[in-house]
């Protein structure tokens, strides 16, 4: 009979054909907003809000340009007056009848993400390997309840602790500091890490660790010299996972910082041009604020659907 | 003078008591219950110290008339007043209302869609690890970054949004504005969220499918049950629990959703898409009623708690059916 041909462990030709081309046309709508935004970042001002909107147009960098610097209007007598501009950049400024007055605040932004991203991510899988290694191996009183504590403080709502955190934070001094959102993005990711790394670290061979041990290790050698190695790949995927979010925070990180230690999300949508949102500067911001994203996302494939559900559905 | 003897005594007992550990066992490092507590206690510090405490203090500031832009005024204990006041205040039950809404159409759009695309790409079509990764990549990026940029996506004069639906249906692009429109912002919200967050439940319904067993179906077939029956009898019931648990975890993000809809639209127009979080804000950071604002937070975590606990004990009743 033909049916068997037709059955879901062995779909028929045709039947992969057209669930193909269906999944293939959800992948393309969902691709485009993100070409745009990466298309957009190519485009001049003018060009970005032409209608219809410009399929093709000639790319220019003027929205990176923008996105880098801060720029005042001049008269054509002041223009005139200056020296000959020294850089691409420069002339490109120029051509729009502006100066560069200095550099813009995205570089500092950014590089609070990377030192608040990387400072926390860091933090949040050293404090998730001990935890996660102490809950695997050894006899914890209250073991599944405090397993439990720990993802419980995950489901907070960020404003509803927001509050306190914000007089907290004033009270000791850490507002607006990267400590004080290290010490945050950690509190909220070590739940993460300790979960994902216990899936991790309960797939390692016990045989591996009480080999060492025979052999006269210390606990603390087999755990360094035996499970770190073995466990490599699970945290650097965890890692990942909290940069990630990290990476992508928002409600604490407009709520608990105003300037020295503000992220990029807060601050990329405010990036102002002559007369409303520069659409091209923002795009550039947003493009290479969500490359490193991507990027670990093609990475992470494997391991994706462990972190996203803090290693509950098992793959 | 025999009460000190007896006390010096005591000591040297003690130091006794204290030394026995062979030298040669310390040397071999710390006890494992020893190394257990070192590896768990700063994880629980830090939670205890950035997460139970503040939350410990919004349950007090609950009962208070406290102002956190006036940290001179003198704070008074007043009882269960804020709670009358959050659950007695109509903006209150709009902005729920808004919630359940919001939640209501994005996980039921979001299910269905999720589901189907699984299934579509269970059939393990030529590429289909790479348009799967392509549909993964909305739910990696920062909600508050593509917020801003839908908003620009979205404009009825420039944007690619009215364009498009102007190109497939002959609407004019300036005759509706998604989020300018009291009828059509929640549903640009709906449509945001949608694509953000269809492929998570996609990602676990896939799990769900791959966890079938195939024998299951090829007993089937021996049994000649048709596919519409196969589907409703095998696939469903199987994948069930792990739709579930995405639905779960999606609706639990989405109750506290923040950072998407306060760049997409900020509660507007008027409060057609003031989500509880977004009121919540306001009250507590710019209106500065930390009182009263901590006893809705405290509201809104009750009910999500309360709520997953019951659909918890649902989720269990499917699993172990």
């Amino acid at each position: 009979m033909s049916s068997a041909a037709h059955s879901v462990v062995e779909p028929s030709r045709w039947v992969r054909i057209l669930a193909g081309t269906v999944v293939v046309i959800y992948a393309i709508i969902t691709i485009v907003p993100m070409l745009w935004i990466f298309m957009t970042g190519f485009k001049t001002p003018p060009d970005s809000i032409s209608y219809p909107p410009k399929l093709l147009f000639e790319p220019s960098l003027e929205g990176y340009v923008n996105l880098f610097t801060t720029r005042t209007r001049q008269t054509p007598e002041y223009m005139q007056q200056l020296p000959p501009p020294q850089t691409w950049w420069d002339e490109l400024v120029r051509s729009r009848q502006m100066v560069i007055a200095g550099p813009s605040k995205f570089g500092e932004r950014f590089m609070n993400s990377v030192i608040i991203g990387f400072g926390s991510t860091f933090l949040s899988v050293f404090l998730g390997t001990l935890a996660a290694y102490a809950f695997s191996r050894f006899r914890v009183p209250l073991k599944d309840d405090l397993m439990f504590f720990i993802l419980s403080t995950r489901m907070m709502p960020p404003i509803a602790v927001a509050i306190p955190i914000f007089l907290m934070y004033r009270a000791v001094g850490l507002s607006d500091t990267h400590l004080g959102m290290i010490l945050l993005y950690t509190a909220v990711n070590v739940s993460l890490a300790v979960w994902l790394l216990k899936g991790f670290i309960d797939e390692i061979p016990r045989e591996y660790e009480e080999a060492a041990l025979i052999d006269g290790y210390t606990r603390l050698q087999a755990f360094v010299k035996v499970v770190l190695p073995q466990a490599a790949t699970g945290i650097a995927a965890t890692a990942i996972f909290c940069l990630i979010f990290a990476w992508n925070e928002y409600a604490f990180a407009l709520l608990l910082t105003s300037g020295t230690a503000q992220t990029a999300p807060p601050f990329i949508p405010t990036i102002i041009g002559e007369g409303g949102l520069d659409w091209p500067a923002v795009a550039a911001g947003a493009t290479l604020f969500l490359i490193p994203i991507v990027v670990f996302t093609i990475l992470l494939r494997k391991h994706l659907l462990r972190g996203i559900t803090f290693g509950a559905v098992r793959k | 003078m025999a009460e000190t003897t007896s006390a010096l005594d005591r000591i040297a007992a003690r130091a006794a008591r204290a030394t026995p550990v062979p030298v040669a066992r310390r040397l071999r490092g710390l006890s494992d219950r020893g190394i257990a507590w070192l590896f768990i206690t700063p994880t629980i510090l830090l939670l205890l110290a950035i997460n139970i405490f503040p939350l410990i203090w919004t349950i007090w500031l609950s009962f208070t008339n406290y102002r956190a832009n006036r940290p001179t005024l003198e704070t008074e204990f007043i009882g269960l007043q804020n709670y009358q006041r959050v659950l007695s205040n109509p903006d209150v039950w709009h902005t729920l209302q808004v919630t359940a809404r919001f939640l209501c159409w994005t996980m039921a759009i979001q299910t269905v869609l999720g589901f189907a695309l699984a299934w579509l790409i269970n059939r393990q079509f030529r590429g289909h690890g790479f348009w799967t990764t392509v549909i993964l990549l909305p739910m990696m990026l920062s909600p508050a970054v593509v917020g801003n940029f839908w908003t620009f996506l979205y404009q009825p004069q420039i944007g690619l949004f009215n364009y498009v639906v102007s190109f497939f249906t002959g609407i004019p692009p300036s005759s509706f504005q998604m989020i300018g429109d009291v009828n059509l912002a929640p549903w640009a919200i709906v449509i945001v969220d949608t694509w953000m967050w269809t492929p998570y439940i996609m990602l676990i319904c896939l799990a769900g499918l791959r966890s079938i067993p195939d024998y299951l179906y090829e007993a089937a077939e021996v049994d000649r049950a048709s596919p519409w029956r196969q589907f409703w009898s095998i696939t469903v019931p199987m994948v069930l629990p792990f739709l579930m648990l995405a639905v779960l975890f999606r609706a639990i993000e989405n109750f506290k959703m923040f950072d998407l809809v306060v760049e997409l639209t900020s509660g507007g127009p008027g409060s057609v898409t003031e989500l509880a979080s977004i009121n919540l804000k306001r009250e507590a950071f710019e209106k500065w009623r930390t009182g009263y604002s901590s006893a809705f937070a405290i509201i809104l975590f009750v009910t999500v708690f309360g709520a997953a606990n019951i659909y918890v004990k649902a989720l269990n009743a499917v699993k172990n059916r």
